[in-house]
């Protein structure tokens, strides 16, 4: 009996294959014909042709053409699932943000496709294949993690898509070595950001006795080590260099390991969890207590004052400088808030916002629009404009990119908690 | 109050709360973006109103002995009190201004979904009620339909609903083959266009209707009538069908069908692996994550061109061996001290293993070695190239050719002549190679001796130990052999990849592994395919709803263990063993004990 | 009497080994001074958070013990079990009385408050998982309701996702529970010491509720065997869902100690602490309610000790990391020379 139905299923499967093979037969002449009568009422309407020959692709990698009354598509590959979640959504909802305020291209709409990278090699792989496959999409803003940042960007690159991720810090993704060409991100490089905070707390703190804690994320791995290296290079001492596990729940041990280093700060590039934890335990912990703190971009956000309560105060954090002076953001957080309900769960999605700008601005400058609303977009064209975008304004700061596609403001901010607040004391520019 | 009321009233009220839950937690909303009939009905509208005809179809069926009249009125109560906690909810976000910061996806977007587009709350929701009522009654009505109208319109309602939700990747299928004018037709952005919609229910109803009223009668009797040598050519025929369809597949389905296909693949590779611990010999392995971990990382140290790789980099072809030993190697060293555990020990001290090797992956103190949390890059993909390629290439070429005229084809030499089984069409024919091998084996281990030793220490292990069996060397033979199949999935994972980083090799893994081989029918090794179909391939294509693929993964989860325990395609002796389990199971004696 | 083999002398060599790298990285931490130097009271800081972390891990694994004991099944959604209740409190109850100020004016009702509220929501998902997932379940194979379990846990997880949302919850801070207090000359958090006494009074009442009422023995009946506890006239069914509730009340309020300690919290919290909570189960003999609380004990201690006594002697980069690796080759370790767990017994001549 089960084997019988097991059969149904496979003849359905197989009928409808031939359904859709027999459907392709038929249809392939239906469309020559439509094809000459579009042709014919074209020869017949003089403007209209001329129209359609002025949109001619000379793209050197093809162009998107989007016919009139469709949307223009681009997609993003976020973690939105599983423990970092947080992380990708509220980059996700920036992309929203980002593409609700545009409105409309040239008379085109745009459509979000949002994928899932599930913050591995494997998810971005697998969200690359299906964005890659699709050649409608344009472009993607994405990924969260650099893991699954390196694959997909090969795949989607040599389809020739932009990708402009809102938070992959890894130095190899824009190593001159190995980055794609139509990689750009907007995220700081964990070698700037890493070593502005080496240069904040030996030079402007005038501390020389660190210890630095990464929780086995390629962020935070990546940032503490660039911060060791050059802490060490500007002449201080490392004196503890210690790893926890991103989900630990007692970090009593960790850290009363670190006091018997003797310390005068502990830097911990981390997420939020690990790193309000780190702060209130910190406070407890008997040799910590006049040791400075300080962590990343990972944890600058209000949620991470909220679960940090008091004990956050006086750290500081390094990062873009969302208070930049103009209202964008003020704005921003509002929409943010009456669409989500809920305050920005992670820093990225200023990033994230300032990157779909970036490529819907590219894709204006770029888009050639026919008469009858057809719109053609040159990949290679969008690429060049994509990377010859300069002085942007952006909630993280002025955007501009380099030749390897680190399009983040090379300024960083770090701030202080004050109050409940970062606000910022100190800016760096390399 | 009389028995059959109150049992309506629990039906609609339980329908009631999930649909509320349907609401509160977001799928609504997030569901109301995307058209089964484009611009018509979305899959929000198909959930919510679709409550409401099960509630009353429910409540209808429950009782068999009474009047039309009776029924309706049962089923169109059951309707309506269906929709009476959405409506409490919609009450209480007019008192309870704050709503959304407790819970968060009580938005205006949900209410006015909820109020069908109101702008008097109290009135939409009365409304709501109203449509629910209905509603209940429609399913009274399908209810009332005799079994043979009711078997087909249900299974081609399905299908058009499916193929509803499943328009992107069905676009993506079709639209090398067909114009964009015809697609356009067929399709909305999202969700087919409702004539083609009606169009394809209709048809579909037709063909089931037919396939239960006589056509499958009629199959089953032209089978029975072939000759013993006709059997044998039809056989051969649908073998060398399936070899030909399997062949041109990934041409077919294009990348992204592709690449699920290869990440099912990667699964089936892995189940068949963990079949064998598990399905065989019964020993429950909560780390199989590890042996994949060991073959991933295997293969990039051997062939990575990375400073983590050797000076020469290895070919993957002389790798993927040194990776399979180097897995079999683990499972064997590992299985040395947990032999001794039963059980659910030994679930928990496989468990720990597979958290061992992730910490391990990922630490500072293997960094130096396999590259800690950034990860090896740099893994060349698969290629074969000289004299090889030559050979093959004469071969694949004119049949590419050929297949090229339909818009099909088979694995394909590159530029150079040689073959890089670098994008997942190419990828595909390296995970069926290895599947086919690994089907094979595990088809041989099956019947042989070994196996049969296996399955007797499954059955009992004491027993087996006293037959003669040596338990041990047979317990540690199964992980050896178990892991190899991990091995490889790891070693064509790392090339397929081109990096490794340690979160890819998380207990999730584990799990969804031991899930897909129970899901498909322990010890049934079609039933590895079928479960790594179920459990892979269809979350992925429920990617759109990604946020919500996990809750619905758990779901299917718990659904499919109570309805078919015995999983999907069992294997005879499992199947014989959860029916014969009957009330006589003594419980294992273990008692909380002071 | 059964031969020496191979896999004796692998064993040996594996218990040589451990005891090895023990005995060396000691050495290099206490004689050789590798790594920090720590004094005494550093020590006793180590032993402290790891009691405190172990009490949580005990609580949580009674629970598991129930469970096991009677249903013979690994309970994977225990875990959400705790998140349900801890989240539940956190926003409707507690954070909501924060704003409106009562937390500071009432901090003993708040708290109370939000410990019911939070045991009811445990009870409640509880009661529905067995209802939904297990019961129709009893007499299938072993491996059936594991799936089921693994499937509930992970829709707990995203139904919670979905209601609260996936943002980090901080949890009010009480008065009470802030600062330090000094015994014996050592320094305790308070938040600690709640957690401590807390976990000790609600072992000392299960067991007695295990051993003394008519319930207790009915549990034990069932767990010793189904089917003459029917005959005897109890209700087996009632008696699940009983252990059940009992499981997840105790999930309910480590749930809320979980919030006092780490003030934060969100969906999938209850994942680690679920697996840790089993490890410690089975190391100190499933299906023993003094086993599960030794087994959290020792977890936690030997998490929070084991790294640094351990590890940093060898010069081991980033030792604190490895706290699970250390936990785990611990419980395999337990494993090989007791089988059945540090307490449990009968486990290993029966078939679990």
């Amino acid at each position: 009996m089960k084997r019988i139905s097991w059969f149904t299923l496979l003849m359905l499967l197989l009928a409808l294959a031939l359904v859709a093979c027999g459907g392709s037969g038929d249809t392939e002449p239906e469309t020559d014909s439509a094809d000459t009568a579009a042709d014919s009422s074209d020869t017949a309407d003089s403007g209209d042709e001329a129209a359609a020959e002025e949109l001619t692709c000379d793209d050197a990698i093809g162009c998107v053409e989007v016919a009139p009354g469709d949307p223009i598509r681009i997609a993003s590959a976020l973690v939105i699932t599983g423990p970092n979640e947080s992380l990708g959504l509220d980059s996700q909802y920036g992309v929203e943000i980002a593409i609700e305020q545009r409105g409309e291209i040239a008379g085109h709409s745009v459509e979000l496709q949002a994928e899932d990278e599930g913050c591995n090699a494997e998810g971005g792989q697998t969200a690359g294949q299906k964005i890659a496959s699709d050649p409608s999409i344009v472009g993607v803003i994405g990924t969260s993690c650099s893991g699954a940042g390196v694959p997909m960007s090969q795949i989607v690159c040599a389809e020739g898509i932009a990708m402009i991720s809102p938070s992959n810090t890894a130095p190899v993704l824009t190593d001159p070595g190995s980055r794609q060409s139509c990689y750009f991100r907007t995220a700081h490089n964990d070698k700037v950001q890493g070593r502005a905070m080496a240069e904040y707390v030996f030079n402007e703190l005038g501390l020389t006795k660190a210890a630095a804690v990464h929780d086995g994320d390629p962020y935070t791995e990546g940032l503490a080590s660039v911060f060791r290296d050059a802490f060490i290079e500007l002449g201080g001492e490392i004196v503890a260099f210690e790893a926890e596990a991103a989900d630990a729940t007692n970090v009593e041990p960790l850290l009363t390991s670190i006091a018997a280093a003797g310390p005068e700060l502990i830097y911990y590039p981390v997420f939020i969890p690990l790193g309000s934890l780190i702060t209130k335990t910190a406070r407890e912990i008997d040799g910590l207590e006049g040791v400075a703190l300080a962590a990343a971009d990972g944890v600058q956000s209000p949620d991470f004052v909220d679960a940090s309560g008091d004990a956050a105060e006086g750290m500081y954090v390094s990062g873009p400088d969302l208070g930049f002076g103009n209202d964008i953001y003020a704005t921003f957080l509002e929409t943010y808030q009456a669409n989500y309900g809920t305050e920005p769960t992670a820093p990225f999605h200023a990033h994230a916002y300032d990157a779909t700008n970036m490529l819907l601005s590219a894709i204006e400058s770029v888009a050639q629009v026919g008469a009858d609303g057809t719109m053609l977009i040159g990949r290679q064209a969008l690429l060049d404009a994509i990377s010859s975008t300069s002085g942007m304004e952006g909630i993280t700061g002025t955007i501009s990119c380099d030749e390897n596609g680190d399009c983040a403001d090379p300024k960083i901010a770090v701030s202080q908690v004050q109050d409940g607040a970062f606000s910022a004391v100190w800016s760096y520019e390399p | 109050m009389n028995e059959e009321l109150r049992g309506t009233i629990k039906t609609g009220l339980i329908a009631g709360v999930v649909t509320l839950s349907l609401g509160m937690i977001g799928i609504l909303v997030a569901f109301n973006k995307r058209f089964i009939v484009t611009d018509a009905v979305t899959l929000a509208d198909l959930l919510l109103f679709g409550m409401a005809v099960i509630a009353g179809y429910l409540g209808a069926s429950s009782l068999k002995e009474h009047s039309m009249g009776r029924r309706l009125l049962h089923g169109g109560l059951a309707g309506m009190l269906a929709a009476v906690p959405t409506f409490l909810l919609i009450l209480l976000t007019l008192v309870w201004e704050g709503i959304r910061d407790s819970f968060i996806n009580v938005e205006p977007a949900l209410v006015s979904l909820l109020t069908l587009d109101n702008e008097n709350v109290v009135v939409g929701g009365i409304l709501l009620i109203v449509v629910f009522g209905v509603l209940g009654l429609v399913g009274v009505g399908y209810a009332q339909l005799p079994v043979r109208f009711r078997r087909p319109i249900s299974m081609s309602l399905a299908w058009t609903i499916g193929s509803g939700v499943m328009s992107d990747i069905l676009i993506g299928i079709l639209r090398p083959r067909m114009s964009n004018d015809t697609l356009r037709s067929l399709f909305g952005s999202t969700g087919l266009q409702p004539v083609p919609f009606v169009v394809l229910f209709v048809l579909l109803t037709a063909v089931f209707f037919w396939w239960q009223q006589g056509g499958q009668t009629r199959y089953q009797t032209l089978r029975q009538n072939f000759t013993p040598r006709q059997q044998k050519s039809s056989r051969r025929v649908s073998i060398s069908l399936l070899v030909i369809f399997l062949l041109i597949l990934p041409s077919l389905l294009g990348v992204y069908l592709s690449e699920i296909f290869n990440e099912i693949g990667r699964f089936v590779l892995m189940g068949l692996g963990l079949n064998i611990a598990i399905g065989l010999a019964g020993l429950l392995d909560l780390g199989y994550v590890t042996n994949f971990a060991v073959g991933a990382y295997i293969m990039a140290l051997l062939t990575s061109s990375s400073q983590f790789g050797p000076e020469n980099p290895w070919s993957f072809w002389l790798a993927v061996p040194i990776c399979v030993v180097a897995a079999m190697f683990t499972g064997f060293i590992l299985a040395l001290p947990v032999l001794k555990m039963r059980g659910d020990y030994l679930a928990i001290a496989t468990l720990g293993f597979g958290e061992i090797i992730r910490v391990l992956a990922r630490s500072d103190a293997l960094k130096p070695v396999i590259g800690g949390a950034q990860g090896i890059l740099q893994i060349p993909a698969a290629q074969i190239g000289g004299f090889m390629a030559q050979v093959m290439g004469y071969i694949l070429n004119p049949i590419n050719n050929l297949l090229s005229r339909f818009e099909l084809g088979i694995l394909a030499t590159n530029s150079n002549g040689d073959i890089v089984f670098g994008n997942p069409p190419q990828l595909y024919y390296l995970f069926i190679l290895a599947s086919l091998l690994m089907l094979f084996i595990s088809r041989r281990l099956n019947n042989s001796r070994t196996g049969r030793r296996w399955m007797a220490i499954r059955e009992d292990e004491d027993v087996a130990a006293a037959m003669g069996i040596n338990t041990t060397n047979a317990k540690v033979l199964a992980f050896t052999l178990s892991a190899a199949s991990g091995g490889l999935a790891g070693a064509i994972f790392a090339a397929k990849l081109g990096s490794i980083f340690p979160s890819s090799f998380e207990l999730l893994i584990s799990i969804n592994v031991l899930a897909l081989i129970i899901v498909g029918g322990l010890g049934s090794i079609p039933g590895v395919i079928v479960g790594a179909f179920a459990l892979v391939g269809i979350p992925q294509l429920l990617s759109e709803f990604a946020e919500f693929r996990l809750l619905l993964y758990g779901i299917a989860l718990i659904g499919m263990m109570l309805v078919r325990p015995e999983g999907l395609w069992p294997s005879e002796v499992h199947r014989r063993e959860i029916h014969s389990h009957g009330e006589d199971e003594t419980a294992v004696p273990v008692s909380v004990k002071p | 009497m059964r031969r020496f083999n191979y896999i004796d002398l692998v064993l040996w060599l594996f218990r040589i080994g451990i005891i090895g790298v023990v005995l060396w990285g000691m050495t290099g931490k206490f004689i050789l001074g590798i790594g920090n130097d720590y004094t005494i009271s550093d020590w006793l800081d180590f032993f402290v958070s790891g009691l405190s972390q172990g009490s949580l891990y005990a609580l949580i694994a009674l629970g598991y013990t129930m469970v096991y004991g009677v249903l013979f099944m690994i309970n994977f959604a225990h875990g959400e079990f705790f998140m349900a209740g801890a989240m539940t409190s956190t926003v409707l109850v507690a954070l909501p009385l924060e704003n409106a100020g009562y937390v500071e004016r009432f901090p003993w009702l708040s708290l109370l408050a939000i410990f019911l509220s939070a045991v009811l929501t445990s009870v409640l998902v509880a009661v529905l998982t067995e209802r939904i997932a297990y019961r129709p379940l009893r007499n299938a194979p072993r491996l059936v309701p594991l799936i089921t379990a693994i499937g509930a846990s992970f829709f707990w997880q995203y139904y919670f996702r979905g209601l609260f949302g996936s943002s980090l919850l901080p949890f009010p801070e009480f008065p009470m529970f802030d600062g330090k207090i000094a015994f014996w000359g050592l320094d305790f958090q308070k938040a600690d010491i709640a957690v401590i006494l807390t976990s000790l009074v609600v072992m000392f009442g299960l067991q007695q509720f295990v051993q003394r009422t008519k319930t207790g023995r009915a549990i034990r009946a069932v767990a010793e065997n189904k089917d003459a506890a029917t005959l005897m006239g109890i209700d087996v069914n009632r008696t699940i869902t009983i252990t059940f509730i009992v499981g997840a009340s105790m999930a309910g309020v480590a749930g809320v100690l979980y919030s006092i300690v780490f003030r934060q919290l969100n969906f999938v919290m209850g994942f680690i602490p679920g697996i840790k909570a089993f490890t410690a189960a089975v190391l100190g003999g499933i299906g023993s309610i003094p086993g599960a609380a030794l087994g959290g004990l020792f977890l936690g201690i030997i998490e929070a000790i084991g790294p640094p006594l351990f590890l940093e002697g060898l010069g081991v980069a980033g030792s604190h990391q490895l706290k699970d690796v250390i936990a785990f080759t611990m419980l395999v370790l337990v494993l090989i020379f007791r089988p059945q767990g540090i307490i449990g017994e009968r486990l290993a001549e029966k078939k679990a």
